[in-house]
């Protein structure tokens, strides 16, 4: 087995929480909460913006402006982004802008 | 086998599930993944979100989704519908959906599950095997928990807290009650479905009567002194419709102890009796019987779980998501069901392959209507730390928030709404 399987092997078996890189795995259940008010994927079918597709820089600058209380009118979003970090807010700006893999 | 498939990421390891030929880091995985059966009881907001997301993720996994309904009515909403906001159709979801993503629909209820042997019963006496069980079984009642409150009362006084022909029950009550009459609602103490609803309620009750029958009241009696978004209800409540709501807490002596359906009348601990024109009782609650009978629940009558997983406390390969979780200080809401469905379906889809589950991570936003342009808000984000749920951000709308926010999160309600049916129902 060569160094680098072996790495791999163990990233895949350590905690999530110790890793310092997001897994797509963590990547995606940490975007799975997003879809209740963005739609699936973040194709919205209602009156909340649809996040799929957006350019990742745009999705990324939104939420941080969110986070650090930027738009004045802004209703939960500032209440939910600090709970995410600056590496959590890039891969999810990087998850939906991809769109589905 | 390659590096190159070895290191394949776990998403792609994931969509090899149930053997479509990717390669398995590790061997010993070989064939406990394929031809795996994940069975989910309940077709809720926590259930279907769970059938839905393990077939995204893997989309040759089998999954079977047990759910009597062939059409579920849901409680978030149900209070638009008594309020006139929204008509009965609008908040039924069907099955087509879940069907077109590959998960097999019964409508059938399931009467008993063997943890053990990994089995469980329909009603009518087939049985199913599983390699993993999601049980998403909501809430039921306590009844004569609260003295005089039972089935046969319910039809009397209905509670209207799993939505339904109770909740339509409840309307045709409202609709034939006289102008000046009196809407009493109860509400419990403890953990129970929905912690703003009953106040999400009295609201949309309130706009019902003031459009119809404006010299009505609503009398709140409640068993406890404070509950969620309380200022920002009351601001709201003052606001739109006076005096016409009143609300006594525990401290004033709101705590009902004996329900007389028949005459449809209430008296609290210190004996004071309220008569009611509508009585709209809302009693203690627990998880859903299957949870029980199948060894789950503790003394609290909810399910003890791993926060990391859903996975239940007192039993292998079992998950239970939604209402029936002991998942505090996350409440029992439809969001926070959807968010651990899809923590749930993640973790089983990992422990399929043989690997550590994906890192949990919940969020939470509860609209609550007051009238039509006007909604408020709670908002939490969640993970686990040291075995235990925390609230790592989150927060209410803001007390002084002007009439056009109050306006937007009203729509964003309906946005929500929209968007969470799509996410687990497809509709």
């Amino acid at each position: 087995m060569t160094f680098r399987s072996l790495s791999c092997l163990a990233a895949l078996a350590l905690p999530a929480a110790a890793a310092q890189a997001l897994t797509p795995a963590d990547v995606a259940v940490l975007a799975g909460p997003c879809a209740a008010c963005h739609g699936p994927d973040g194709h919205s079918p209602g009156a909340i913006p649809a996040i799929a597709g957006r350019a990742e820089e745009h999705l990324a600058t939104r939420m941080f402006a969110f986070r650090d209380g930027q738009d004045p009118a802004a209703t939960v979003m500032p209440r939910l982004m600090k709970g995410y970090d600056e590496a959590q807010i890039r891969a999810l700006a990087k998850w939906f802008a991809e769109g589905r893999q | 086998m390659t590096e190159g498939r070895q290191c394949a990421t776990r998403r792609a390891v994931l969509a090899g599930l149930a053997g479509t030929g990717a390669a398995l880091a590790l061997p010993v995985l070989a064939g406990a993944r394929t031809g795996a059966h994940v069975a989910v009881i309940g077709g809720g907001f926590g259930g279907a979100t769970a059938a839905r997301y393990l077939r995204r993720g893997a989309p040759d996994l089998r999954v079977t989704l047990i759910e009597p309904a062939e059409r579920f009515y849901t409680c978030p909403f149900s209070n638009l519908y008594l309020g006139g906001l929204r008509d009965w159709d609008s908040i039924g979801h069907g099955y087509d959906g879940l069907r077109a993503a590959g998960v097999e629909v019964i409508h059938a209820r399931a009467e008993a599950v063997d943890t053990a042997a990994r089995r469980l019963r329909l009603a009518g006496g087939a049985e199913l095997a599983w390699d993993r069980l999601v049980i998403a079984p909501g809430i039921d009642l306590r009844w004569n928990a609260l003295e005089g409150y039972d089935a046969a009362a319910a039809e009397i006084a209905p509670h209207a807290w799993k939505a339904g022909p109770q909740t339509q029950l409840l309307r045709r009550q409202m609709e034939a009650m006289e102008d000046g009459g009196t809407f009493v609602m109860v509400i419990p103490g403890g953990a129970y479905r929905c912690p703003p609803g009953p106040y999400e309620r009295a609201g949309m009750v309130a706009h019902y009567l003031k459009t119809r029958k404006p010299r009505s009241k609503i009398l709140l009696l409640d068993a406890k002194d404070r509950f969620s978004k309380q200022p920002l209800f009351m601001q709201g409540w003052q606001a739109l419709y006076g005096d016409m709501i009143e609300w006594v807490g525990l401290d004033d002596d709101g705590q009902v102890v004996r329900v007389d359906a028949a005459r449809r009348a209430v008296e609290t601990a210190f004996g004071t009796i309220h008569r009611a024109d509508v009585l709209n009782v809302i009693p203690p609650q627990m998880a859903g019987g299957i949870a029980a009978d199948a060894g789950l629940t503790d003394a609290s009558g909810w399910v003890p779980v791993d926060p990391a997983t859903f996975a239940a406390r007192q039993a292998e390969g079992v998950h239970v998501v939604g209402d029936a979780a002991l998942a505090s200080p996350m409440p029992k809401s439809g969001f926070c069901a959807n968010a651990q469905g899809k923590v749930a379906a993640a973790a089983i889809l990992a422990d399929l392959a043989g690997q550590a589950p994906p890192e949990a991570s919940f969020a939470n936003t509860c609209y609550s209507m007051i009238a039509p342009d006007y909604a408020i808000s709670v908002a939490g984000v969640y993970r686990v730390e040291g075995g235990a749920v925390a609230e790592v951000a989150g927060g209410t709308s803001p007390l002084e928030a002007d009439a056009g926010f109050r306006a937007a999160e009203a729509r964003h309600a309906a946005g929500w709404y929209a968007a969470i049916s799509a996410d687990i129902w497809g509709a």
